[in-house]
């Protein structure tokens, strides 16, 4: 700072007061701040250009490797050693002690599993009914002639001489069973033709067999469905659907059974959750006709629905295949919905075809896409070749008399209105499911309960009626919250006395056994 | 152990390398490509997304012929493949009407019941006449004949156990078996190189699985002290139970598993033993009871075992025997017994008949025969190719033998060129096998004989040095009489 105007010009002053010796007491004190001032600041000049020197001396330059090497250079190296210094130290961590030998071995020993299965009771040891001839409308049980209302036979299949005929030459001609998965040379001419015949029965582009009607659905679902995905299903649906969708590890959603409010209250609830769902696939899995309690889905609202939240529908059609419709194309025939509008549709043709294993169709890129990822048809053999052929040969039949599900239909019809008056039961099935679903009117308040007096009366039914029908049963594993009741598959096969004499022995058997629980 | 010698290593590795780099450059043209037209999904997400389906895509189908052939005759020891076209690089792939006989090295047919049996096959028509295809119903429903009852029986007796209760399929008999008897609070611990089945079940009990390494008892041993001395993860509770699930031979090593450690490990620690017999049941044992008896194990140590009939017995269905309370409980609450469709009767009868032909009740000994023609086809089998210098898998006894092949080209090099001469063999990848580990899987049977062996051995020699996986030096040509091992061999078996 170059005050040096203001200095001789302060100097001056005092010069001229010191000459003239008029005491001037504020430019004194200026003054003597002034050489205060300066002096300090001539002290620090002297120092900053004598460290300056110092340290542009030749002996003080240092040139690292070409670098420049200032003064704070010294302070930052300070610190990185501080630094690692730190580093080094070894955080506190308590010490840790592994449990010796001696100690696992006495774990060990200490521990007691519990027994593999829980003690037995009483109703574990029943035994179902033995029968002694094949599962027609009339079967042979302990020596006795029933009516038989426990075999999902609804096209009357069983026994049928052009079945018979098919499955024994396939015998003949191909041994029995397939020796191997589907990959690996176990892929008989017959599954391609039964694959072909399913698809054009049906109208879809593609069809894949399963060599068992549990498993088609829970490899299906695994397939198209990971973790991350939406999947809406009814509560009512079975087991098959139910393992599926655990083992897809996918969210899942219940809606109340065949309710289709809630069905709409719970997609609008989850479309509104997740707005940026580009790869989240949203599925809608039903039953055509419910195993559980002979509902049957109005495919056209959730039609409707689906596509107004843009989900997927997997529909199961186990029940209704040979059943609805008037060629018995299902329930897309039903509820004249074209068929394309359904992304995955599986059916186990243990029920109207009368053969074993299932099938699962749709579109050819999700068919397949479950050649190679499906889990229960790439690691499992395939179906037994005269089962496909027998499968063949029912369409076949199927095909060329439409009338078996017109006749289906009148014994449905015969048995509603025989049961209606049934006390203590009624009827909590769909007028046109061929399930016909009975349940107790008053419950006895526990499911046991209900099982127990449903056991009595079926058991009754079958020893002094001669009408073998069954109570549904539940597995501990099974999640399913409907009521249990009593379910007897009509078939067409069954003449009109057989029906009419199911519905007076019921109604004598309830009469009895429900006398303590009917209503007022 | 597989020994994987360097070079092939690097190759295969270098080939994978390869053909994932050209996947992905078409799968980048496919994008831009796709870009340019219209996506006709309208806001639904895609089915199938991209990345899931790039190893099908792109690998798999370059060698899809390889797989899936159909065949239009019985899979007996020669059989007719159905030949295919393709019109678009292998994308799909279309049915002739021509037909070539090939000798059958694929099919599981060990005693040679898969074709029409003299004594099973009228039975089993007799049964269908009497009892139709199937039964439409439930086993608790309508669906338990006097042939299901009389099945159960048999198998009980022939397996060596009280009880039994059977299925109408083995895959859904693992699945839907582990999750009745096991649940939240139990501890799975199953062999590194269990069949999907069992891992499927083991998934849908809810009980924590850990794994130990492949056929090592002392890993079993350590794993179990271990986990019984830590308790339930994060609680440290006790566990409930625990069960050790193995397999009696495992199909795509053809090892059979060391049964007498495990029992006795998981005797010394309480632990339950559920034994999957499979590939092993009708194939192995002196009278055909699977590996208790070749091993000596006392059926009444292994608390579950389980089985299937699709390979020995040329049926269809699994099985689960065990003590009486255990099928009791099954019978009451299993789902397979409570909501699927029973066995098929026609089935049921071949699996009975076959038994009595094994157990030489039907009045003749082709029981014997056929146990003993398959123990001489397997180890005369094996010995021939190991000495032709190919790298074969698993134990004496074992009807399974995989020859290693690794390269993914070698695998549809060795399948065709063999079809090409009529022998159908059946090859394996990724994913039934590690990336690295490709092989060739063949599967003798009883009803092969002498000449079919030669002339396979004649065709697999002549193809494998055209392609290259002679990886052990070849032995000097000593006469085919020769029966037993070599002992130098046994170095290269599981160990």
């Amino acid at each position: 700072m170059d005050c040096s105007p203001v200095k001789t010009a302060i100097l001056g002053g005092w010069a001229k007061h010191k000459l003239n010796s008029t005491p001037d007491p504020s430019v004194c004190v200026v003054a003597l701040q002034v050489a205060m001032e300066s002096a300090a600041l001539n002290f620090v000049n002297t120092t900053l250009n004598w460290v300056t020197l110092a340290l542009d001396a030749p002996a003080a330059r240092a040139v690292v490797f070409g670098v420049h090497i200032g003064g704070h250079l010294f302070v930052e190296v300070l610190l990185l050693v501080v630094i690692l210094f730190l580093l080094s130290q070894k955080s506190y961590k308590p010490p840790k002690r592994p449990l010796t030998k001696k100690e696992i071995d006495e774990l060990c020993d200490e521990w007691v599993p519990e027994s593999l299965t829980p003690p037995i009771t009483e109703e574990m040891q029943s035994e179902p009914p033995v029968l002694e001839s094949a599962a027609g409308p009339h079967a042979i049980v302990n020596g006795k002639e029933v009516v038989n209302f426990a075999s999902a036979n609804y096209l009357g299949f069983i026994g049928h001489e052009k079945l018979r005929d098919s499955c024994t030459f396939a015998l003949e001609k191909y041994g029995v069973g397939s020796c191997g998965p589907r990959g690996f040379y176990g892929t008989i001419d017959v599954h391609l033709d039964c694959e072909a015949k399913i698809a054009n029965f049906l109208g879809t582009t593609d069809s894949i067999l399963y060599s068992y009607g549990l498993s088609t659905m829970f490899s299906a679902i695994p397939c198209f469905c990971k973790k991350g995905d939406i999947i809406v299903v009814d509560e009512g649906v079975h087991w098959g659907i139910q393992n599926g969708l655990y083992l897809s590890r996918s969210t899942i959603v219940y809606f109340k059974h065949n309710d289709m409010e809630s069905l709409e209250k719970t997609l609008e609830k989850i479309t509104a959750k997740n707005q940026r769902a580009k790869k989240l696939r949203r599925y809608i899995v039903v039953e055509a006709v419910y195993q559980n309690s002979g509902q049957i889905a109005p495919l056209d609202k959730i039609i409707k629905l689906k596509e107004k939240y843009r989900f997927r529908v997997l529909l199961d059609e186990s029940n209704s295949i040979g059943v609805l419709g008037h060629s018995g194309r299902g329930l897309t025939e039903y509820c004249r919905v074209p068929i394309e509008k359904i992304d995955i549709v599986t059916a186990s043709m243990g029920h109207a075809l009368a053969t074993e294993g299932g099938f699962c169709t749709g579109s050819a890129r999700v068919i397949d896409h479950q050649r190679l990822s499906s889990s229960g048809y790439v690691f499992s053999a395939s179906l037994p070749p005269y089962l496909a052929s027998a499968a063949i040969t029912a369409i076949d039949v199927l095909e060329q008399n439409p009338d078996l599900t017109s006749k289906l239909k009148e014994n449905i019809a015969i048995l509603w209105k025989g049961l209606s008056d049934v006390q203590g039961l009624s009827i909590a099935s769909n007028p046109e499911s061929p399930i016909v679903f009975l349940r107790l009117e008053k419950s006895t308040g526990s499911v046991k309960g209900d099982l127990q007096l449903l056991e009595d009366l079926a058991n009754r039914a079958l020893k002094e009626a001669s009408v073998f029908v069954v109570v549904s049963k539940r597995s501990t594993v099974d999640k399913c919250p409907l009521p249990v009741g009593i379910r007897m598959f009509v078939s067409a096969a069954h003449s009109e006395c057989d029906l009419l004499k199911a519905c007076s022995s019921l109604k004598k058997v309830a009469g009895v056994v429900l006398k303590d629980h009917i209503c007022a | 152990m597989i020994t994987i010698p360097y070079l092939t290593a690097l190759s295969t590795y270098f080939s994978y390398g390869l053909l994932f780099a050209f996947g992905q450059f078409r799968d980048f043209f496919r994008k831009i490509f796709d870009w340019w037209q219209a996506s006709n999904l309208q806001g639904y997400a895609p089915i199938c997304l991209g990345l899931e389906d790039f190893y099908i895509r792109r690998l798999y189908l370059r060698i899809q012929d390889c797989f899936g052939r159909p065949i239009a005759s019985a899979p007996d020891a020669w059989f007719d493949v159905v030949e295919r076209y393709s019109n678009d690089n292998n994308k799909t792939l279309k049915r002739t009407e021509k037909i070539s006989r090939c000798l059958n090295l694929g099919s599981y047919n060990y005693l040679g019941f898969a074709a029409a049996d003299e004594y099973c096959t009228p039975r089993v028509i007799d049964s269908l006449n009497r009892f139709s295809a199937s039964t439409c119903s439930t086993r608790v429903d309508g669906g338990t004949t006097t042939l299901h009852k009389e099945l159960e029986e048999c198998v009980a007796n022939f397996v060596g156990k009280p009880a039994a209760v059977v299925f109408g399929m083995g895959y859904v008999t693992n699945s839907a078996i582990l999750p009745v008897i096991i649940g939240k609070g139990g501890l799975i611990i199953s062999d590194s190189l269990n069949h999907n089945s069992i891992v499927n079940g083991a998934r849908g009990s809810g009980a924590t699985i850990r794994v130990f390494q492949h056929n090592t008892p002392p890993h079993l041993e350590k794993v179990l002290r271990e986990h019984i001395a830590e308790g339930q993860p994060r609680t440290h509770r006790p566990w409930k139970k625990i069960i050790v699930v193995v397999e009696g031979i495992y199909s795509m090593e053809g090892e059979i598993c060391k049964l007498p450690e495990i029992v006795a490990i998981c005797k010394k620690y309480k632990a339950y033993v559920y034994l999957d017999e499979a590939h092993s049941i009708g194939a192995v044992g002196k009278t055909g009871r699977g590996v208790c008896e070749l091993l000596g194990v006392d059926t009444a140590d292994v608390d579950i075992m389980m089985g299937t009939f699709t390979k020995s017995f040329g049926s269809c269905g699994g099985y689960i025997a065990g003590s009486k309370e255990l099928i009791q409980y099954l019978k009451y609450t299993c789902p397979a017994h409570l909501y699927a469709t029973s066995i098929s009767p026609p089935a049921a009868q071949q699996i009975i008949s076959s038994i009595k032909v094994i157990l030489g009740e039907d009045g003749s000994s082709r029981g014997a025969q056929k146990l003993s023609k398959i123990r001489e086809n397997s180890n005369f089998f094996r010995s021939e190719l190991q000495k032709m210098g190919f790298e074969v898998l698993g134990d004496n006894d074992s009807p399974v033998m995989p020859i290693m092949l690794y390269n993914p080209a070698k695998i549809p090099a060795f399948s065709r060129e063999c079809l090409k001469q009529n022998v159908a063999v059946v090859t394996v990848a990724f994913p039934a096998t590690p990336l690295l580990l490709a092989r060739a899987r063949i599967c003798i049977s009883a009803s092969h004989t002498k000449e079919d062996l030669l002339k396979a051995l004649e065709v697999i020699s002549q193809v494998g040095d055209m392609v290259g996986i002679k990886y052990f030096p070849a032995e000097p040509m000593k006469q085919l009489q020769h029966q037993h091992q070599q002992p130098g061999k046994d170095t290269i078996k599981s160990e």
